[in-house]
């Protein structure tokens, strides 16, 4: 108890983007979150880890609602954004996604051209007003290229699109669930300082299943397991002091 | 030894080589199973196929060959110049071995023996009506030149038979007794065997390219020869259709041309959006449950014999059309027309587009949904900027799919277009196709050897050009511009 707090006490110093406060999920008959409560900070990146299955991309996509296009799904718990309820029914999905945006797992550049997957995002919610900003729009996002097809790159330079065409779209809040899970070594370095400099504009909530890459690029760690939230709080006190043994255990490689 | 009976006999040598090359393996380890190359049943399995295969294939070409070359020498009964003409040889042949069949059934029944039916001679009295004595019939009377040639044929096909036995059980024994001799435990009878069967999927490839090559050829042979008997260029630009057997047919192609393009329009028109806006449905929208009954319900269509389609046209469709929009507006009035035709074969595209869609929209990516509904787009954006963009190529080659079938589509449109040749832009004339037109070209006791009737097999070799050319281009389509999204 005096740790949870300790934990709270710090996390209140900053803004907070996204309060979670007891969600369940549940797929079917499984319980695939229990209990979970989170405070995500604005500008801040905060990362997701624990072994798989453990409920970690299943909580990152009730941020979005991104669970309700699963037939099965189903969120309860109170989500809020700037303090609004997103699951409240006069809430639009749709223009939620709009202001929580998403990177996924595997590159999925749309097949068009590198210009029109940067565009998109902004055409379809109509903030360019003419060729001439949207142009501006996608070329603060990518500069050359811009007619080759999105599908022709490699995959990082893909992940790197899908970031791009996700920031075009001006959210405030970027999830990524494991962008780097298809990446080599250098890539992978590519995205990650990438994510660093999202972090001026944006609140980043960043899915890994490395560690080390958790402890490069957050500021804020939370561990989960079998679909509990264990420990949630700076990344540097998780890796080097964590409370929780299962924590500890996982981080030293015991479990996971 | 009849072919069945051979044929029945290379089956046991398979199977005495199936069971000895088996045991042959397992001996020569000494029982011990793990030291041969290859398990037990692959060594059976080449024992088999050795003693089968080979006397198979030689008793195949036996059977093609053995006729022409007993054809061949039948010459030597006839006046040659007869022989040579090719209509006139083909009847005669048939009437040789029309004879010979019917003096082998004669030879069965006991009506004649052996030495009779090798003997027997016009002038000793009407061998016709003897064959019809025991039930084989003829349509005149026999010719001495007939029946000597369908004596010596049977002797030749007698000794053929013979020699056929002879060669194929020397054949499949020789194989045999290899198999037997290759058979020890380093022998790679697994790898032999499945390059067999590696023969046997080319051999099943290879039929179908045959067949249409084949189909090909035999059209383009006969509407050759039609064009030597008619100017191909009246035939191509020609826009008068008025065939006569009397002679003085005008055969100009484009009416029928006009007729099957106009009415496979009308016919896209209407499968093409019901038939796509089905499959995003299908594909997008419907749940797990309405799916499951709507596509077999859907697909129950395509199970629809066209010839009942052709009766829903012309009992239901072409009257209600006539009476409904033509004659109130003062358009048409007849029962069959363009639009009954195009209507009805249209419905009858619905599902094969719909299936086809619904295939190729399920195969774009869950990914490529998601990364569009995480932008925040709604659904249907999602559909028209993202899913039917990476599925067009698929859905085009579907559509123009789907336009070769209407084109060769006939018995809607004998039965809802009607059979009046002619170009009109009226869609609620009667008009009719390519199609139509070869049936009724074809049908009724006609010889193949007026341009009348030849024009059918040109006007096929178009048909078949215009869609192979469609389907080239759809194939073209869906290479060209087929996005890999993985």
């Amino acid at each position: 108890m005096e740790d949870m707090r300790l934990m709270e006490r710090t996390l209140a110093t900053n803004q907070v983007k996204v309060a979670a406060k007891g969600v369940d999920v549940f797929y079917g008959a499984t319980h695939a979150i229990k209990d979970v409560s989170v405070d995500i900070l604005d500008n801040m990146v905060t990362a997701f880890i624990g072994p798989s299955g453990c409920g970690k991309s299943t909580f990152l996509r009730c941020l979005n609602r991104m669970n309700d296009t699963v037939s099965v799904a189903r969120v309860t718990g109170d989500i809020r954004l700037d303090g609004e309820d997103i699951y409240d029914p006069r809430v639009d999905p749709v223009q939620l996604r709009a202001r929580v945006g998403m990177v996924f797992q595997k590159p999925n550049p749309f097949p068009k051209s590198i210009y029109d997957n940067v565009a998109y995002g902004p055409k379809i919610h109509g903030l360019a007003r003419s060729k001439a900003e949207l142009d501006e729009i996608v070329e603060k996002e990518a500069k050359d290229r811009l007619k080759e097809p999105g599908t022709g790159l490699s995959g990082g330079q893909q992940q790197r699109l899908c970031i791009a065409r996700a920031i075009a779209t001006s959210p405030e809040v970027l999830l990524m669930d494991e962008p780097c899970s298809a990446l080599d070594p250098i890539a992978t370095a590519q995205v990650e300082e990438l994510i660093d400099e999202l972090r001026a504009n944006f609140s980043v909530v960043i899915v890994t299943h490395s560690m080390q890459q958790a402890a490069r690029v957050s500021q804020r760690t939370a561990f989960f397991h079998l679909g509990n939230l264990v420990e949630y709080g700076e990344t540097g006190q998780i890796f080097t002091n964590p409370r929780d043994p299962r924590t500890e255990s996982y981080i030293s490689g015991r479990i996971g | 030894m009849s072919v069945l009976v051979l044929v029945l006999a290379l089956v046991a040598i398979g199977i005495a080589g199936y069971v000895l090359c088996r045991y042959r393996a397992v001996a020569s380890v000494g029982g011990d199973t793990k030291k041969l190359h290859s398990l037990p049943t692959y060594h059976g399995w080449h024992g088999f196929i050795m003693g089968f295969l080979p006397g198979l294939v030689v008793l195949a070409l036996w059977v093609v060959v053995q006729p022409l070359l007993i054809e061949q020498r039948m010459g030597r009964f006839f006046d040659p110049a007869v022989f040579e003409d090719d209509t006139q040889r083909v009847l005669l042949m048939a009437d040789v071995r029309r004879v010979a069949s019917g003096l082998d059934t004669a030879v069965d029944l006991g009506a004649l023996s052996e030495q009779q039916a090798a003997q027997i001679r016009t002038e000793f009295g009407s061998v016709r009506e003897r064959l019809a004595e025991v039930g084989v019939a003829l349509g005149a009377e026999v010719t001495p030149e007939v029946l000597q040639a369908a004596q010596s044929y049977r002797q030749q096909a007698a000794t053929g038979a013979l020699w056929r036995t002879i060669v194929t059980l020397a054949v499949a024994g020789s194989a045999f007794l290899m198999a037997l001799r290759l058979t020890d435990g380093a022998f790679r009878a697994r790898n032999r065997v499945e390059r067999v069967m590696q023969g046997l999927l080319l051999t099943a490839s290879t039929i179908a390219i045959l067949t249409t090559v084949g189909i090909v050829l035999s059209m383009l042979s006969e509407a050759i020869r039609f064009s030597t008997m008619y100017p191909i260029a009246d035939f191509f630009f020609g826009l008068t259709w008025s065939p006569s057997f009397g002679g003085g047919s005008q055969l100009g192609l484009l009416p029928l041309l006009w007729g099957t393009l106009y009415i496979s329009l009308v016919s896209m028109i209407v499968a093409v959006p019901i038939g796509l806006f089905t499959a995003i449905y299908l594909a997008e929208y419907a749940s797990p449950r309405v799916r499951a009954v709507v596509k077999p319900l859907i697909e129950v269509i395509a199970g629809i014999p066209t010839v009942v389609f052709g009766l829903f046209a012309l009992v239901t469709v072409g009257p209600l059309i006539r009476d409904w929009i033509a004659q109130p507006t003062g358009l048409g009035s007849s029962g069959s027309s363009v639009m009954t035709a195009g209507l009805v074969i249209g419905i009858l595209n619905i599902p094969f587009i719909s299936s086809l869609a619904d295939d190729i929209i399920n195969a774009v990516p869950q990914a490529m949904r998601d990364g569009s509904l995480g932008l925040g787009a709604t659904k249907s954006e999602t559909i028209r900027q993202v899913v039917l963009p990476a599925a067009l190529p698929g859905i085009v080659g579907a559509v123009l799919l789907a336009a070769s079938r209407a084109i060769g589509e006939t018995m809607i449109v004998t039965m809802g277009a009607g059979a009046a040749a002619k170009i009109d832009l009226n869609p609620f004339e009667a008009m009719t196709t390519i199609t139509v037109k070869i049936v009724s070209q074809l049908t009724g006791d006609t010889e193949f050897n007026s341009p009348e009737t030849l024009v059918a097999f040109a006007l096929g070799m178009t048909l078949f050009v215009i869609t192979l050319g469609l389907n080239v281009f759809a194939l073209y389509i869906v290479r060209k511009y087929r996005e890999q999204y993985e």
